[in-house]
């Protein structure tokens, strides 16, 4: 009970310690509102403006019809250059891609020669080349069927495909990005949050003073980890309820509740941890430096800014001991499709044996590691 | 020595028989009045005093003089020229010194007492003999010769003030200005604080000094005194002429007399009653056996033994850095002994004993209460820890506030409070859980003398009436005195323990004084303690006349440079971590992100079951793109696992598919894929329509449609993420973590108080500003190298293009990064702040905005602005360009010149937030 008490007691001061703060609490609101904002409506769709050159050598109906396929949003309209201007114009990376139309190539068509476009994709703008490459093959394909139909009629395909796009129908890359957005915000702020409010209290002594009341450590830690925890969790809400659902009009179709009951599992992972970080650091400088060490490969390896498939098997495993992957899984699952607690249980289990970890970590190397401090 | 001043020091001398002249000076912070309408001559070529009560104003109308804050209402005339005019303060600065209140405030921890004096020497110009001869004088004078290795956050809290003012000292000013320069420092010591003073001025005869102080036996020597008391001047003259005005014969009286009653709080004459003698078997409170605590190879405390009686007042003296605090850390358990036990009523130091520390209550040295509460919720919050009755903490909290004089103060901040104020707040929380045993380090420490003996008069009720026991540390005499048993301790020993009337009669000295010097002479040797003050070398009149003060000194700007590589230097753990995290990093990020997806789930709803069908799944799942899970049951099965997770792609084939397509009856294929992530979902699309495609032509003999396209994936023939991340990934690090590095450089220094450097020395801003950026641009250069090391070496990624033309971009990039991290300090307001927003002022337009998976020109709004002007942008395509395009220098001006510009542009917004003086 009195424990209860102390805990309550010293998380209100975090509070107070908070509100002194204005810039922060400044930069915690923007992360929460703007922040996501900007982030989802920055971001283009997988495939949106590319930028293409278009070297007709032709000059056919035919060509004439291939450059009026490529319209925005998906590309941006295509230039016309020569073909002695490609390699000056990929090198400057002013295009991703150059499609070059030989000459001849509607007269090839129509004789069945099955002529060949050329197709130049700058590999280096690896997030258009595949999807763009892909785009522009499928387009030139059903613009030349097209074509070529209206001149001698072709065979109808035999097996017919429909393909459906399950949560998402029109692949909105702003209902992904915005939570994934929100997802790293909540890592970064409960991470910096706590373990920069330890050092801050290291570098002050007030720590000293707090470890000669009749306090235990785990109060200590357990005051940080709830009205950190409290902060964010309130600011989750609102970014789910009011950017998210509202501003940003994604169609939200799981239970938000069941999400902030994750949000919170979660947070007690990564105040946890970053508890633990401030027992690492010695200093601020240090703490900054290893949050970014940190945060960057959780923002970048947790399944929300590339799919873990992609990933090798080794950092996939390796990354299942990190919050943020079973975060970034149950809030695809939760808030896209619609996923119930009976699905997601699992990662909501995963993220508390985590947290437990960290936060027995940091209580095991908590007084030795204030002490030591000079 | 006088010649050395020529022509110029006539000029000088006419020029102020004032050293500082105030008219209608008022300054308030919010609704605080500091300064109310003062007008005031402050006479030049003397010490003058400024002594008052706590929280008068002394410190602020110090700052004030010495420029250090900006004058709000009135006018402040400094060595003969307004200070509020930005030509003239930049013109007197070098000629003015000031040390700020609190321990070592201005010295930077992690730097050796040398270097903190070297680093001052530097930025006041001084050549490197010059420098060297200066600081040691300096150091043997001040007795810190012993201890010129140590870094200053070791030192004592006594041993920084000294070294605060030699920092003070090392350029000979003509204005000397001291913020209660003594308190903390023991009675040795500040005896030779003030023959430094005094041979100083017999050297420099023009020099004035100013000194707030709180000891009005030092008070008496001065030249001239100013009896401060609510923002106002109450007196002024020479101390007799106070005494005799006053009639009293201390100063310390006329102190209280001079105060209006309202202000004496009821001040009486201490009375001390003898302790009662116990009844019977005394009964220890604190017993200490053998107690010894090393660092290291430094011995803090040696074998410490004693035993203290409940309720006695015992008293802890000694000179500074002797182990006195440590000694009391001990006791709290706060450190662990190295060997020796310390029992407190009866029962062994435990530190997780929670019962024990309920009983014990322990004021540490330094302030080390919360600054962001205000008086009144620190002493709530404590109260509650300690678990005092719900119903009693309001009384509790009123009766300290009137006890210690806080009731006005209570919604204030301890950050707004002298040190005087804040050293009662400390006191008062020590005490609100009303302890059996306090332990008090140095309690009493630049308290004025009327709330020290009313303090002194609520420890001996304790005491007396209570019997509270009280282990204190002091280093006044007079309350020395006041203890029941004193011991003196010397070098981590104590010397000797007993009564102070009775170790005073056994040596036959007149004094208590007289006898602690005694000791502690005998115990070190007295050469040791009392280093000849006048041997040292005379030291020269400077040549640093104010003419030759520059708009830019490259000296100052390698001052700071040096400064902040040594801090660098000191923390190897921060060196590692930016060394080692960017090769750790390169590999997570180089090996992890692949925008090729492969292994992907997926499963069929089977409803022809045929070989047909059968076929047509397998075309799926033998390709590398897929792995087929066990087959879907039905359409609950289906939406089931796609909700879950389990698989990314579901097809259904129709009842019938092989018939109808023998028939020719266009039998349709479904295809459902899980667009909770729209990239992934858009790549398995591709895959599907790819293999579908293959299956059909297959199926029709038929290789291709009437046209083909031939794709030439170009700069990166095989299509690996590697080659296209690795580039991507250089300009990444070397924007987050050189911005981090630079990102606590100001607001650490406003912060732990040294950022008083840049108010006061002539150090400019962009000095300042460079200074502080310089050794990050070197250690991101660095960093750089070993990136590019790693790409070409480790990841075989070749670099086409030429590595001058790759490392000059770098090197005005990382120019740009550390001026983002030092733009966004000047204007935080905490390092939490302004960790954060470097967090979010880097990963975010970084990784989205800058091209790294997404082309600039596509991006959108917001995004596509910053994209615009966010130098990592532009540096991706100097990376890229290099890495992968062979481009040269004529291609890549346009992007090198966009970086260019934006350094000045970062520097000269940090130089337009950063102030030079405080508000």
């Amino acid at each position: 009970m009195t424990s209860l008490l102390n805990i309550l007691r010293l998380g209100i001061k975090e509070f107070r310690s908070l509100y002194r703060d204005r810039a922060m609490l400044i930069l915690i609101v923007w992360a929460f509102s703007f922040g996501i904002y900007t982030a989802a409506s920055g971001i283009p769709e997988a495939l949106h403006h590319a930028p293409l050159a278009i070297v007709d050598e032709d000059q056919s109906p035919l060509s004439e019809r291939l450059r009026h396929a490529f319209q925005p949003p998906y590309f941006l309209p295509p230039a016309e250059i020569s073909s002695q201007q490609i390699d000056a114009a990929m090198d400057s990376g002013r295009y991703t891609f150059a499609l070059d139309i030989p000459p001849d190539f509607q007269r090839d068509v129509l004789a069945g020669r099955r002529p060949a476009l050329q197709l130049n994709v700058d590999a280096t703008q690896i997030g258009q080349a595949f999807t763009g490459a892909g785009y522009i093959q499928t387009i030139v394909a059903s613009e030349v069927a097209e074509f070529a139909q209206r001149y001698r009629g072709a065979a109808p395909t035999p097996v017919g495909l429909v393909m459906r796009m399950e949560f998402n129908p029109n692949l909105t890359q702003a209902w992904f990005t915005s939570v994934m957005q929100l997802i790293d915000y909540i890592t970064m702020v409960s991470i910096i949050l706590t373990g920069a409010a330890l050092i801050r209290e290291r570098e002050h002594g007030t720590i000293e003073h707090l470890l000669v009341m009749p306090l235990r450590a785990f109060e200590i830690m357990l005051a940080k980890v709830w009205s950190m925890a409290l902060v964010v969790l309130v600011a989750t809400g609102f970014a789910v309820y009011v950017v998210v659902r509202s501003w940003l009009a994604v169609p939200v179709i799981g239970s938000i509740p069941l999400f902030l009951l994750g949000t919170a599992l979660h947070l007690f992972a990564t105040t946890s941890m970053g508890i633990y970080l401030g027992t690492v650091a010695r200093s601020m400088p240090q703490l900054g430096l290893l949050s970014i060490l940190i945060l960057l490969p959780l923002q970048l390896l947790s399944g929300g800014a590339t799919p873990r498939e992609s990933m090798p098997e080794l950092v996939q495993t390796l990354m299942l001991a990190a919050p943020t992957t079973h975060f970034v899984s149950f809030a695809q699952g939760i808030l896209y499709r619609g996923a119930g607690l009976a699905i997601v249980w699992p990662h909501f289990l995963a993220i508390a044996v985590i947290g437990g970890l960290f936060f027995t970590a940091a209580l095991l190397r908590f007084r030795s590691a204030i002490t030591r401090m000079a | 020595m006088a010649g050395g001043a020529g022509s110029e020091g006539a000029a000088v001398t006419a020029e102020r028989s004032w050293a500082a002249r105030l008219h209608d000076v008022g300054l308030r912070y919010g609704k605080t009045t500091a300064l109310d309408g003062i007008t005031l001559d402050i006479p030049a070529t003397g010490i003058v005093g400024l002594i008052g009560p706590d929280g008068v104003g002394k410190s602020s109308l110090l700052a004030l003089v010495a420029g250090a804050r900006v004058v709000q209402q009135g006018q402040v005339i400094v060595l003969g020229g307004d200070i509020s005019d930005p030509a003239h303060r930049t013109a007197v600065c070098p000629r003015i010194a000031y040390m700020p209140q609190g321990l070592g405030k201005n010295l930077y921890p992690t730097l050796s007492v040398f270097e903190n004096l070297d680093f001052f020497a530097r930025l006041f110009g001084q050549g490197k003999a010059e420098r060297h001869r200066r600081i040691a004088a300096l150091l043997a004078s001040t007795g810190l010769t012993a201890f010129a290795e140590r870094p200053a956050g070791k030192l004592s809290g006594g041993m920084k003030q000294k070294l605060g003012l030699c920092c003070a000292l090392i350029h000979d000013p003509d204005l000397l200005i001291l913020d209660e320069p003594t308190t903390g420092v023991d009675p040795l010591a500040r005896n030779q604080f003030w023959s430094l003073i005094a041979d100083l001025r017999a050297r420099r005869p023009g020099m004035s000094v100013l000194v707030a102080t709180a000891y009005m036996e030092e008070a008496e020597r001065f030249d001239h005194l100013l009896m401060m008391d609510a923002g106002k001047v109450l007196a002024s003259g020479t101390p007799s002429s106070i005494r005799q005005k006053t009639q009293c014969k201390t100063l310390e009286a006329a102190f209280v007399a001079l105060l209006p009653p309202s202000r004496r709080r009821g001040h009486q004459p201490l009375q001390i009653t003898p302790r009662p003698c116990p009844n019977g078997e005394p009964v220890i409170a604190i017993e200490a056996r053998e107690l010894t605590c090393r660092f290291g190879a430094f011995t803090a405390v040696d074998s410490a033994s004693f035993r203290i009686e409940q309720g006695e007042i015992f008293g802890f003296l000694g000179s500074n850095g002797c182990g006195k605090s440590t000694t009391m850390k001990m006791l709290t358990g706060l450190l662990p002994a190295t060997s020796g036990q310390a029992w407190l009523f009866g029962k062994a130091v435990d530190p997780n004993d929670l019962n024990i520390r309920r009983r014990v209550g322990y004021m540490s040295q330094g302030f080390s209460l919360y600054s962001e509460l205000t008086v009144r919720q620190n002493l709530v919050l404590h109260a509650q820890l300690f678990h005092v009755p719900r119903g009693e903490i309001p009384a509790r909290v009123a009766d300290a506030a009137q006890r210690f004089g806080l009731d006005e103060e209570l919604d204030t901040l301890p950050d707004r409070l002298p040190l005087g104020i804040r050293q009662r707040l400390s006191l008062a929380v020590a005490l609100i859980h009303k302890p059996e045993v306090l332990i008090l380090d140095e309690p009493t420490s630049g308290v004025d003398p009327i709330a020290r003996d009313a303090f002194w008069q609520h420890l001996l009720d304790l005491s007396r009436n209570d019997g509270v026991t009280i282990f204190i540390s002091t280093h006044f005499m007079n309350e020395a005195q006041r203890c029941d048993r004193i011991s003196f301790m010397h070098a981590g020993k104590v010397l000797v323990s007993g009564a102070p009337t009775q170790l005073t009669l056994e040596r036959g000295l007149d004094t208590l004084e007289q006898t602690f010097v005694e000791y502690l002479e005998e115990a070190a040797g007295a050469a040791a303690v009392v280093p000849p003050v006048a041997e040292p070398a005379p030291l020269e009149v400077p040549a640093n006349a104010p003419a030759r003060q520059q708009r830019f000194s490259a000296r100052r700007l390698y001052s700071y440079a040096r400064r902040e590589t040594m801090e660098i230097r000191r923390d190897p753990i921060r060196l590692t971590l930016a060394a080692l995290g960017t090769v750790l990093l390169m590999f997570i990020m180089g090996y992890g992100i692949s925008l090729d997806v492969e292994d992907l789930s997926f499963a069929a709803l089977d409803r022809d079951q045929t070989t047909t069908s059968q076929a047509y799944l397998r075309s799926f799942a033998g390709s590398r793109y897929f792995i087929e899970q066990a087959p879907l049951r039905d359409y609950a099965d289906l939406q089931a696992r796609l909700q879950s997770g389990a698989i990314a792609l579901a097809l259904e084939i129709p009842p019938n598919f092989g018939r109808d397509l023998k028939r020719g009856a266009q039998p349709t294929v479904a295809a459902w894929v899980d667009g909770a992530m729209p990239m992934r979902a858009g790549t398995i699309e591709g895959y599907v329509n790819g293999i579908h495609a293959s299956y059909l032509a297959e199926l029709t003999h038929n290789s291709g449609g009437l046209a083909g396209v031939e794709v030439r994936y170009r700069y990166n023939p095989d299509v690996q993420s590697l080659q296209a991340m690795v580039p991507a990934i250089i300009p990444l690090l070397l924007m987050m973590i050189p911005a981090m590095l630079t990102a606590l450089g100001v607001v650490r220094e406003k912060e732990m108080g040294s950022i008083i450097n840049l108010y006061v020395t002539p150090v400019t801003r962009l000095e300042f500003l460079l200074g502080k950026q310089l050794p990050y641009v070197a250690m991101g250069m660095l960093n750089f190298l070993l990136m590019c090391a790693l790409a070409v070496w480790v990841f075989g990624v070749p670099m086409k293009g030429s590595l001058l033309v790759l490392s000059l971009g770098a090197l005005v990039y990382i120019g740009t990064s550390t001026g983002l991290g030092l733009w966004l300090s000047t204007f935080m307001t905490s390092q939490i702040a302004a960790v954060f927003g470097t967090a979010i002022g880097t990963l975010l337009p970084a990784i989205q905005f800058s091209g790294l998976i997404n082309p600039v020109s596509s991006l959108e709004g917001f995004g596509a602005w910053v994209g615009k002007v966010y130098p990592t942008a532009q540096f991706l395509t100097i990376s890229r360009g290099v890495f992968s395009k062979a481009l040269d220098l004529p291609a890549l001006a346009p992007y090198l010149l966009q970086l260019l510009i934006t350094v000045p542009v970062l520097i000269g917004l940090s130089v337009v937030c950063l102030r030079k003086q405080e508000r």
